[in-house]
């Protein structure tokens, strides 16, 4: 009681503090892009106040999920091989997005991010060899030592070290412009509302995944069965209030990006190690034991990505993947144990699915299945012969007990929606004139850049470029 | 063949819990050895785990980089998990086990010892005859502290040396090459699994920031100790094999390993007697804290006596000051198999087997 009583006057001096200050950058949100503004701002001697939704155990938002940025290269870098150069990155992007990004943005967030890794160094980040099992991954992609809570905390420490205030819980609810001016905003604080007035503020509170209800109205009812990978405070409150007070938006409103994951995950925050491996191993069906999509299409880096919409528009948002005792190693290991059975009539009744529906879809896909070289880690064409929906590779009979399940449900990673902005990461109006004070980082602009699919470490080399552009640029408007 | 290890259930379960969603995630690879041992395999029985948990240097870097530490319903927390495995592991490698139990837990048992021990020695001094012999031994000739310390150096050591072989069959040890033990020493004499991966250091007494600190500190302790320890050595051999008798001058090996290795084992506790002060509780097994403590200025004032007796030389605080230090040197030796002394000679083995697998 003593100490709690402590902590609340703690916490009302600051409070009061906060609310009697004229700030001269305000930075919304906690997560790598907010830190990236704050730092930046911060070095240039402005007063900085720092507003993160989320108590201090689960601050940093999505980015302490993530595990490594994509960088440009011209030579050995750090821990990253060979070269990789603005072209290629770009190429890779414009696959990707199928042609929908800001070419310009693009090519400053790309060109940028080769002088960022030096910079997060100095900002106490640590980088390490890419991890086991993401080889693919260590030309392109720079690996946090510890990954993304690491680098958020050693982001924290740069921060405190340089001044910044360091608001937790402070959930923003509304900022007040005047004439595209930025004057205060209004937050929630532990339950109680307060009002705070500042020279500037950049906006760097991520998309609106984790808010169930904007999600179910782009995607119907199904949506409030996704699971979402990430923190749950990403509900888009600011993104809302700047697109109601005439902000122009970005992306696509309907979409985001899903994964399947492990059916058992959490329903938020499950992070990394909810991904499932198995598919191209696997027999998939729904809840009808039905077979719906060729598991074996692509690699699997190339596919997951569109197994979370596959799984959505399945009855229930749930599928299984089934695997037998050969297969069962073939991939990393999953957070759960499989569900595990000596037939695959048990299997069935402990998935919940019709036995004979099960079998006679196994039984069916078994007989189709050829003889052939299998080969694990590339496309093998080991495929069915005769299935009116054909596994095109690795189609190996399911057929050696024990068989395993794993139950499959689409994950959100992110939400593609954002808000407009231009080279100087200046929030742009419906007229196409920038407010004269409101600058904006990370998953809250990505749109501008990433319109469609996802290039892995993209979202942290954007954070990182243009929530660094945004402190610059916000500090600079006040001095 | 393997030993059955009593070891609590629930410990060893929890800890397969949470390495199970470590070998999914694998984010902090790049800390420790106990990262890359686990991605070795997928299925961990109860000796990888004792054998992963004997590995954890309790840097506590994993916890401050974890995504998954409550209130997530992951729950992970990893340093305390494996603490909690290395602690019941050795008290149920230990000969008895009750022993271990008993000291390992509670500093009131380990003070006790010293107490005893202490007023054991002063009895003994009281009433022996000395009138021959040069500084320690005017007050106790050689040969009576060689009879009683003798088998109460050794016993402890062969104790331990059974405990080492029941831990090899627990964790299906094979055969030892040299280069394994090269390696197992070179990553302990640097303290590699206190590096942070990158020699930044690890997170203990200063939040998630990463610090030397301790690193430092234990190295200081542990040469002190070794110091100390040949120090005695030396001196031995000196007076079994030379015909030397103390008490030696400065110049001399005794003193030259002796002073410095006082100096050092003294600073050494006490900055890690400090450290554990500031440190998060949590983090560690919480049961034998009180124990580690004690051990701990046990240890550091096996040094300061030993330094005091120094500067006495001469001087008529030398018989009290003689009883207390014994009284410490045979406590800490009773002590060895029972305390947190043991962990050197585990974690050793563990880098021992850690080698072996990493040739495989
Ligand atoms: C599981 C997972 C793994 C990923 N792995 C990678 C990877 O390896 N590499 C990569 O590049 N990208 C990865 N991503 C994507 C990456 O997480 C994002 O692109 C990036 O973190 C965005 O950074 P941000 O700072 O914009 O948002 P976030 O890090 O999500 O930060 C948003 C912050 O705003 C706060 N906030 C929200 N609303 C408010 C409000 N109203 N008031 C105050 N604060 C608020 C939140 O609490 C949070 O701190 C991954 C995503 C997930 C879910
Ligand atoms: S401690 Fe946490 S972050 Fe580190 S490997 Fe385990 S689950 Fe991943
Ligand atoms: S506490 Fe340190 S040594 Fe132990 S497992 Fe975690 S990172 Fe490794």
């Amino acid at each position: 009681m003593i100490l709690a009583g402590k902590h609340d006057t703690k916490m009302n001096s600051q409070t009061l503090n906060l609310t009697t200050t004229t700030w001269d950058v305000i930075v919304v949100g906690g997560g790598n892009a907010a830190l990236c503004a704050a730092i930046e701002a911060a070095s240039t001697g402005a007063t900085v106040l720092l507003l993160e939704g989320a108590p201090p155990v689960y601050r940093g938002g999505n980015s302490r999920h993530t595990r490594n940025f994509r960088c440009m290269h011209k030579g050995p870098l750090s821990n990253l091989t060979d070269t990789y150069h603005i072209d290629e990155y770009f190429d890779d992007l414009i696959r990707v997005t199928k042609g929908q990004t800001d070419e310009k943005l693009a090519k400053l967030a790309i060109a940028e991010s080769e002088a960022c890794l030096p910079w997060m160094e100095a900002q106490g980040i640590r980088f390490q060899p890419s991890l086991s099992g993401t080889l693919s991954l260590s030309r392109t992609n720079a690996f946090f030592l510890g990954g993304g809570k690491a680098l958020v905390n050693a982001l924290y420490n740069t921060a405190e070290d340089l001044g910044v205030t360091v608001q937790y819980n402070a959930m923003v609810e509304k900022l007040i412009i005047k004439n595209s001016r930025f004057e205060s905003l209004q937050l929630n604080i532990n339950e109680q509302r307060h009002s705070i007035v500042g020279k500037s503020i950049v906006l760097a509170s991520g998309g609106f995944q984790s808010n169930l209800d904007w999600l179910a109205q782009a995607w119907g009812p199904a949506a409030r069965n996704f699971l979402i990978r990430g923190t749950p405070y990403n509900k888009g409150v600011v993104l809302k209030n700047m697109l109601d007070q005439g902000a122009q938006s970005v992306g696509d409103p309907t979409q985001c990006h899903a994964v399947a994951i492990d059916g058992r995950a959490p329903k938020f925050d499950g992070g990394i190690v909810t991904r499932l491996d198995c598919v191209p191993f696997s027999v998939v069906v729904n809840k009808s034991a039905h077979r719906f999509y060729d598991e074996g299409e692509d690699v699997w880096p190339k596919r997951y990505a569109i197994w979370g919409r596959l799984v959505a528009a399945q009855e229930d948002q749930i599928a299984y993947a089934i695997i037998d005792s050969k297969s069962v190693d073939l991939f990393m290991p999953s957070v759960f144990p499989a569900i595990q059975a000596d037939t695959l009539d048990k299997l069935a009744q402990q998935l919940g699915l019709n036995e004979k529906a099960l079998t006679d879809t196994v039984e069916q896909f078994n007989n189709a299945c050829q003889t052939g070289d299998f080969h694990p880690t590339e496309l093998d064409g080991l495929r069915t012969h005769g299935l009116e929906l054909p596994k095109t590779n690795w189609a190996r009979p399911v057929n050696k007990p024990p068989f395993y399940g794993y139950p499959l449900r689409p994950g959100v990673t992110f939400t593609y929606l954002g808000l407009k902005i231009n080279e100087t990461a200046q929030v742009m109006t419906d007229l196409d004139t920038p407010f004269k004070n409101i600058w904006a980082a990370g998953e809250i602009m990505a749109g501008n850049v990433l319109g469609q699919g996802y290039l892995a470490g993209f979202g942290m080399t954007i954070g990182t470029v243009f929530g660094r552009k945004a402190g610059q640029e916000a500090a600079r408007h006040v001095s | 063949m393997s030993v059955k290890s009593p070891i609590t259930t629930e410990v060893i379960t929890e800890a397969q819990r949470q390495i199970r969603i470590c070998n999914a995630c694998r984010y902090c690879e790049g800390y420790c050895s106990v990262f890359p041992a686990i991605n070795r395999q997928r299925q961990f029985a109860t000796g990888d785990i004792i054998q992963l948990a004997n590995l954890c240097h309790n840097c506590q870097g994993c916890y401050h980089a974890c995504q998954y530490i409550e209130p997530h319903e992951f729950k992970i927390n990893l340093p305390q998990s494996l603490a909690n495995v290395r602690v019941e592991s050795w008290q149920t490698h230990s000969i008895p086990s009750f022993f271990a139990i008993r000291f390992q837990q509670s500093g009131v048992a380990i003070a006790a010892i010293l107490v005893i021990a202490i007023a054991l020695f002063i009895i003994t001094l009281q009433n022996l005859n000395t009138t021959d012999g040069n500084g320690f031994y005017a007050y106790m000739s050689h040969s009576m502290m060689v009879l009683m310390f003798t088998p109460l150096f050794i016993a402890p050591l062969i104790i331990i040396a059974a405990m080492l072989k029941r831990y090899w069959q627990t964790i299906n040890g094979k055969p030892i090459r040299l280069t394994h033990v090269q390696q197992a020493i070179s990553s302990a004499a640097t303290m590699k699994n206190l590096s942070g991966g990158q020699g930044q250091g690890c997170n203990y007494e200063a939040g998630d920031r990463f610090t030397n600190k301790r690193r430092w500190f234990h190295q200081a302790t542990m040469f002190g100790f070794l110091l100390c320890f040949a120090s005695t050595a030396t001196a031995t051999i000196l007076h079994y094999v030379f015909q030397l008798p103390a008490p030696y001058p400065l110049l001399s090996l005794p003193k030259l390993l002796g002073l410095p290795g006082g100096i050092l084992l003294v600073i050494g506790c006490a900055g890690l007697a400090w450290l554990k002060v500031k440190a998060n509780p949590d983090l560690g097994a919480t049961s034998v804290r009180g124990g580690e403590m004690a051990f701990i200025l046990l240890l550091g004032l096996t040094g300061a006596t030993g330094l005091l007796l120094y500067f006495a030389t001469g001087t008529s605080l030398v018989p009290v000051l003689l009883a207390i230090h014994l009284g410490t040197v045979l406590s800490l030796f009773i002590l060895m198999p029972y305390s947190k002394m043991v962990h050197g000679f585990f974690r050793l083995a563990a880098l021992i087997h850690d080698a072996q697998q990493k040739a495989r």
